[in-house]
C-alpha cells in the first residue's frame, strides 16, 4: 500500500454544524503535505480525527491500514494547536513521560534537539517563553520515529527566526519512510518544504496537486494560488 | 540562512541554478564532493525531495555525477564546466536586455552603457 492515510466521505457534525463534508482523499507516504485552507475550513478537525482525538460523525478513515486508536496512536505523532503538557513539569520528566508512552521515542535524539535549542533538561516549563514551549512540543514530537507526523498550526504564533528553526527540524528529521502533514495558513513560509498541497474550504477538498507542478504549469506559488482560490 | 526562491518558476530548477552557481564560483570546486542531499535540503531549508529531483537535473546536465555509496561529485570535465558558465552568462546577458529594452534601449546602447559604467 503507498498511502498512508485514506478517508471517504468523511463528515464530522458538532451540533449539527457540519466542519467535515464528504472529505474524501489519500494521502501518499514519504512526503510532507500541506493541508491549507482559511480559518474555519475544517484542518483542525481533519487532524484531530486523523489523531484519533474525534471521532468522524459518518465515513472512515483509515492510517496505515487502521482506524484511528490505539494501535495508530503508536505510530502517529502529533502536534496539537496547543500545548497540552503540565507547566510544573520539567522538561526532563516529560522526555521519561514520551519515552515510557511511545516506543518509538528517540531520546538521545531528543536530548541533542535540546541541547542545539539551548534548552536545559532541568528547566520547568513555566520558566519558558511561549517559543521555546513551542520548540520543546516540537521536538517531542519529531524525536519520534513515527510513520505519520501530524502538526497542527506548527509555525503559528512565533517569530521568523523561531519559524526558520521549526521548519529545519521538521527537514533534518523526517526520513524517506515517513509522512507529514502540516496544516497551516502561513503558506510563504512553508512552502519551499512541502512536496504536494491540498486546499480545503468548509470541509471539503478544493485543489490538490504538486507544489513544483502548479509554478510550472501556472507559473504560480501557491500562496498566490490560495489568494486567488480564496479570494474573499 | 535559507535561500530565497521567485514565486514563479519550480522550486528545483531554482536549487538547481544556485548550485550550479556555487560551482562555477568555487564553492564546490571540480571533483570535490557535494554534501549530501539531507545537508544540502537542511542548508537550502527545502524540501529532501525536492533538493533530491534537483541533484538529478544537475547529474543530467553532467555537472554533477553520483557514485555508488560515496555520493556525488562536481565534474572535473573542464568543456562541461565553461559550457555551464557560457549558460549561466547567456541568461544573465538575456535578462538584463530584456530589462533595459523595455527603458527604449536598443541592444548597442545597452552594451555602450555597460562599457562607460565600468570605466
Amino acid at each position: 500500500m503507498n498511502n498512508i492515510l485514506e478517508c471517504y466521505n468523511l463528515s464530522k457534525f458538532y451540533s449539527g454544524v457540519p466542519a467535515l463534508t464528504n472529505l474524501t482523499l489519500s494521502i501518499p507516504k514519504g512526503k510532507i503535505i500541506g493541508l491549507l485552507g482559511p480559518n474555519g475550513s475544517g484542518k483542525t478537525t481533519f487532524i484531530k480525527i486523523a489523531a484519533g482525538l474525534l471521532t468522524p460523525t459518518t465515513g472512515s478513515i483509515t492510517i496505515d491500514g487502521n482506524a484511528p486508536g490505539v494501535e495508530t496512536k503508536s505510530y502517529v505523532s502529533y502536534l496539537p494547536e496547543r500545548t497540552y503538557l503540565s507547566s510544573w513539569m520539567k522538561v526532563s520528566d516529560i522526555i521519561a513521560m514520551f519515552s515510557d508512552f511511545y516506543p518509538d521515542f528517540d531520546v538521545p535524539r531528543a536530548n541533542d534537539m535540546l541541547k542545539r535549542l539551548g534548552v536545559s533538561t532541568n528547566a520547568k516549563l513555566k520558566t519558558l517563553s511561549k517559543g521555546t514551549k513551542e520548540k520543546v512540543q516540537l521536538v517531542l514530537v519529531m524525536a519520534r520515529r513515527a510513520r505519520l507526523y501530524l502538526l497542527d498550526e506548527p509555525i503559528g504564533g512565533v517569530d521568523p527566526a523561531t519559524r526558520e528553526y521549526i521548519l529545519n527540524t521538521i527537514i533534518t528529521n523526517y526520513n524517506e519512510n515517513s509522512t507529514i502533514i502540516i496544516s497551516t495558513h502561513l503558506i510563504t513560509d512553508i512552502e519551499k518544504v512541502l512536496d504536494e498541497f491540498l486546499f480545503i474550504n468548509k470541509g471539503q477538498v478544493v485543489m490538490s496537486g504538486s507544489v513544483d507542478s502548479v509554478r510550472e504549469e501556472k507559473g504560480m506559488s501557491i500562496d498566490e494560488l490560495f489568494r486567488e482560490v480564496f479570494k474573499c | 540562512m535559507a535561500w530565497k526562491f521567485v514565486s514563479d518558476r519550480p522550486i528545483y530548477l531554482q536549487i538547481a541554478e544556485h548550485i550550479k552557481i556555487d560551482i562555477i564560483t568555487g564553492v564546490y570546486p571540480p571533483g570535490e564532493r557535494l554534501p549530501s542531499v539531507r545537508e544540502l535540503a537542511a542548508i537550502a531549508a527545502v524540501n529532501p525531495n525536492t533538493m533530491q529531483r534537483a541533484m538529478s537535473e544537475l547529474e543530467q546536465s553532467g555537472l554533477v555525477s553520483a557514485m555508488r555509496t560515496t555520493g556525488r561529485f562536481v565534474t572535473e570535465d573542464k568543456e562541461i564546466l565553461e559550457k555551464t558558465k557560457q549558460a549561466l552568462a547567456h541568461e544573465l546577458a538575456q535578462e538584463y536586455l530584456r530589462t533595459i529594452s523595455r527603458l527604449g534601449y536598443t541592444p548597442e546602447e545597452a552594451a555602450e552603457l555597460v562599457l562607460k559604467i565600468n570605466q
